[in-house]
């Protein structure tokens, strides 16, 4: 089973997020913000990161910073969710190293379809 | 209004938002105490960047939710609060009291949004009024409207302009579009957006234009919101792909859409538009699956028309990425350490462990009749579980308990409203907010200490005239504290005020025909103010009510088990103390034996018990009873007549009185014997049986027999009748 690390400081956001991954079959492991992220990170097989911006203590952009600096997470697919679908939050969110990006609010299935272009 | 939009997406996949809304209301709730605490504690002149970003966090938090679950009110509001937050925090704007004042009532009125939402039949705040006066703050340094110029620095705001809106000609920065929706499997899912424009008052003015096509709905807009604005608002009724903006003077038949996608227009880089824009993937990212043609490939760095502030938001982006834990940022790392679990499910486990240790108390009583020596191994494990299950019972009592911060953060906010309507300068100072307490009692202390507070500003604490005059400071001080002593907590609210006045209070006392000798004690005189119906204010303001001030607060503390005492020194202040026992599952009671009946005293009315003979009684008019205790008759109450408790041996042994005390009155207790003290586990009588008078819970006993747990306060009323 596939393993998607959920990232946001909202427990509502995550909580609907985890049981949608969960219902189209992947294995889900929650983090409240960044930083619990790349404490689980550590200690999860993970196959992709899905990951709120705007977060206290390590933000979206920098958590996809520090797992690319980990030869563990070179090449996992990172999808940042935010309410900002500006130019320069895209620009961040690929300097930053990020696979690709969705807007919030999003649809569940929304959801699924573009994890699932990634891994299936 | 959401589920539209799943149902037509989801393609059988059934989700079921609604799951989610008790955590989104609760977090919501959360996030707006946060904000509320950080509002108040914000310094105006030097506001520290990571509080600022903290409260953005909070708004944006619950506006992220509402959008998902589909509050579109909430959304929209949080929206316009972001917005204001979003340029603090970039520091476009300064912080300001008006803008704090705002905040804080739009966070009262997502309260009461909120409420509606969870079906309380509460009227709708209007939450126009604040969305214009947000957004005047909002705008009010900022340039000019952003939707004209493409390259204008604002925020991603639903830019209103206030007034002008509605007026015939196209007002400052408003545009006129031509919306395009559809196809549509029902095309009366875009009505939702028709209405979107009456709910949201500033949004502009939408009408209806003829359409061939009978899966399509065409509206004409007058708005000066911007595009990404007016996609976030649709999206709630009809998904991204189905609609079309237009500019009404180039609009119809050509098709050239305006959405996010055409913004490529204004492209740096060329990239490919896509016409969805609500996901992306960046070309050539590490994480991608190379092979994969289906893959869209990058909308991404083509620009949007409503770009925001290029250099700022970057350097932003890069500094928050950095930023170090703050207050929001510790409370969110401890919730993944914590489980959201229901009272009742506690309550369960609570009873449950109480039945454990009763099991356990029956136990023990019947091994004390075993051999100790022959039974050796048994009584050991005996010991062992007796251990046990006090740590249990201790542990599962602590589940219940939470800190007073609770009920502590509401004050800053009520007091700062106090203090502004009566002309005052006061300061809240708080210590002790971890201290712990149980849910229960928590909830019920909260309207006690409010009123102890408001008594202290208003009557306590004197105007900033007065108090310089005096040569006080200005700033009066409320202290709010609490602390653990012993089995109980002590919780105290002290004022630097002008204290009680011995004299005013005696003066007053005899005027309401109390009895109130010079010789009474200055605790005595203090607890005058207790009495019922007495108030020393001289004005009776709307602040501290009339008349149903302390004595209604000493009835409410009582009836939780607790005490409260004063004490207070003329022209310096005064100090209220509440002490109250941790839980009101647990109570330290007195076992009394009347003829073959147990009953369970709660052991802080107790005041004493004595021996007496039968001679000692006197018997005075209509059957009343009354027994002579330190040169003061007090009446008897005897149980075995309450309770109509029988008696088959007629011994005459010497009666034990038991004085005790409920709502500042005495009462003596007639029982037979006095079997011992003991903790004992509170069981609701109501709703196990029904209720009855005198009573007010049961218990089992280590025998395993039941025993009645008496209310103090109804015998002693009983007496006075």
């Amino acid at each position: 089973m596939r393993s998607i690390l959920a990232v946001d400081d909202s427990a509502s956001m995550r909580k609907m997020v985890a049981f949608t991954l969960t219902g189209a079959g992947f294995h889900v492991v929650e983090a409240v913000d960044g930083q619990d992220a790349l404490d689980k990170a550590q200690h999860h097989a993970i196959d992709l990161v899905l990951t709120d911006q705007n977060m206290p203590r390590l933000d979206g952009l920098g958590l996809t910073k520090k797992l690319r600096e980990n030869p563990k997470f070179k090449s996992t697919p990172i999808l940042i969710l935010t309410t900002e679908s500006s130019d320069q939050m895209k620009m961040a969110g690929r300097a930053a190293g990020a696979t690709g990006w969705l807007v919030k609010p999003f649809d569940p299935a929304r959801l699924i379809e573009v994890i699932q272009k990634v891994i299936r | 209004m959401a589920e539209t939009n799943h149902e037509g997406q989801s393609a059988g996949d059934n989700f079921d938002l609604t799951q989610f809304y008790q955590i989104f209301f609760e977090e919501a709730g959360e996030n707006l105490d946060q904000m509320e605490q950080m509002l108040l504690a914000l310094d105006l002149a030097q506001a520290d960047d990571e509080e600022l970003n903290a409260i953005f966090r909070c708004a944006h938090s619950i506006k992220g939710g509402a959008a998902t679950f589909g509050f579109a009110d909430v959304a929209e509001l949080t929206h316009q609060m972001e917005s204001l937050l979003d340029k603090l925090r970039r520091h476009e704007l300064q912080p300001s009291a008006p803008m704090v004042d705002v905040l804080l009532e739009s966070s009262d009125a997502l309260r009461l949004l909120l409420a509606r939402h969870q079906g309380k039949r509460i009227e709708a705040p209007a939450t126009a009024e604040l969305v214009q006066r947000i957004s005047a703050l909002a705008h009010g340094t900022a340039k000019a409207p952003v939707a004209t110029a493409p390259d204008a620095s604002a925020v991603a705001a639903v830019n209103m302009a206030p007034v002008a809106i509605r007026a015939p000609t196209l007002p400052a920065g408003a545009r006129e579009l031509e919306l395009h929706i559809g196809p549509l499997e029902n095309p009366t899912q875009a009505d939702g957006i028709a209405e979107l424009f009456r709910d949201i008052p500033g949004l502009g003015d939408i009408s209806s234009l003829p359409c061939d096509q009978s899966d399509k709905r065409v509206y004409r807009v007058v708005t000066t919101a911007n595009d990404t604005d007016l996609l976030d608002l649709f999206t709630f009724h009809v998904s991204k792909e189905q609609i079309h903006i237009f500019d009404a003077a180039t609009a119809p038949a050509g098709a050239r859409t305006h959405t996010t996608a055409t913004a490529t227009a204004t492209a740096t880089n060329g990239a490919a538009p896509v016409p969805s824009a609500d996901f992306g993937f960046f070309d050539g990212a590490p994480g991608m699956p190379e092979t994969d043609a289906t893959v869209p490939t990058a909308p991404v760095v083509s620009a949007t028309p409503q770009a925001e502030d290029p250099p700022k938001a970057a350097a932003r982006a890069a500094s928050a990425a950095s930023a170090s834990a703050s207050a929001a940022g510790a409370s969110g790392a401890m919730e993944s350490n914590t489980l959201r679990v229901s009272v009742s499910k506690v309550d369960q486990l609570i009873n449950l462990v109480g039945e454990l240790v009763i099991t356990q108390a029956m136990l023990a009583q019947k091994s004390s009749e075993l051999d100790s020596a022959a039974n050796q191994p048994l009584l050991a494990g005996l010991a062992d579980l007796d251990r046990n299950t006090r740590d249990l019972q201790e542990a599962v009592m602590s589940i219940r308990m939470i800190p007073m911060s609770v009920v502590f953060n509401r004050f800053p906010r009520m007091l700062r409203d106090l203090a502004s309507k009566l002309g005052k300068k006061v300061e809240l100072v708080t210590h002790g907010e971890s201290t712990e307490l149980d849910k229960g009692l928590i909830e019920k202390i909260t309207d006690p200490l409010t009123h102890l507070i408001r008594n202290s500003a208003d009557h306590g604490i004197e105007s900033p005239e007065e108090r310089s005059a005096k040569g006080k400071a200005e700033h009066g001080t409320i202290t709010l504290s609490a602390s653990h002593q012993g089995g109980s907590i002590l919780i105290e609210v002290r004022d630097d005020g002008k204290g009680l006045s011995r004299d005013k209070l005696l003066k007053k006392a005899r005027e309401k025909g109390m009895d109130a000798p010079d010789s009474l004690s200055d605790a005595d005189v203090w607890n005058l103010i207790m009495a019922p119906g007495f108030s020393t204010a001289e004005v009776v303001t709307d602040v501290s009510g009339r008349g149903v001030g302390m004595d209604v607060v000493k009835k409410n503390i009582a009836s939780l088990g607790g005490t409260v005492e004063i004490d207070s020194a003329e022209g310096y202040g005064m100090r209220v103390s509440v002490r109250l026992p941790l839980t009101l599952a647990i109570m330290d009671g007195m076992t009394v034996q009347v003829s073959d009946e147990v009953y369970i005293l709660p052991l802080a009315s107790v005041i004493e018990s004595f021996q007496i003979k039968p001679s000692e009684i006197s018997t005075v008019a209509q059957g009343a009873r009354l027994v002579k205790v330190r040169d003061e008759y007090m009446p008897v109450i005897d149980l075995e007549h309450v309770f109509q408790v029988p008696r088959f041996e007629f011994n005459a042994s010497s009666p034990i009185m038991v004085v005790v005390e409920a709502d500042g009155l005495r009462v003596a207790l007639m029982v037979d014997e006095l079997i011992g003290q003991q903790q004992v586990v509170i069981k609701n009588l109501e709703s196990n049986y029904r209720k009855v008078p005198n009573i007010s819970g049961a218990t089992i006993l280590g025998d395993g027999k039941v025993a009645l747990i008496l209310d103090t306060s109804s015998l002693v009323r009983r007496s006075r009748h």
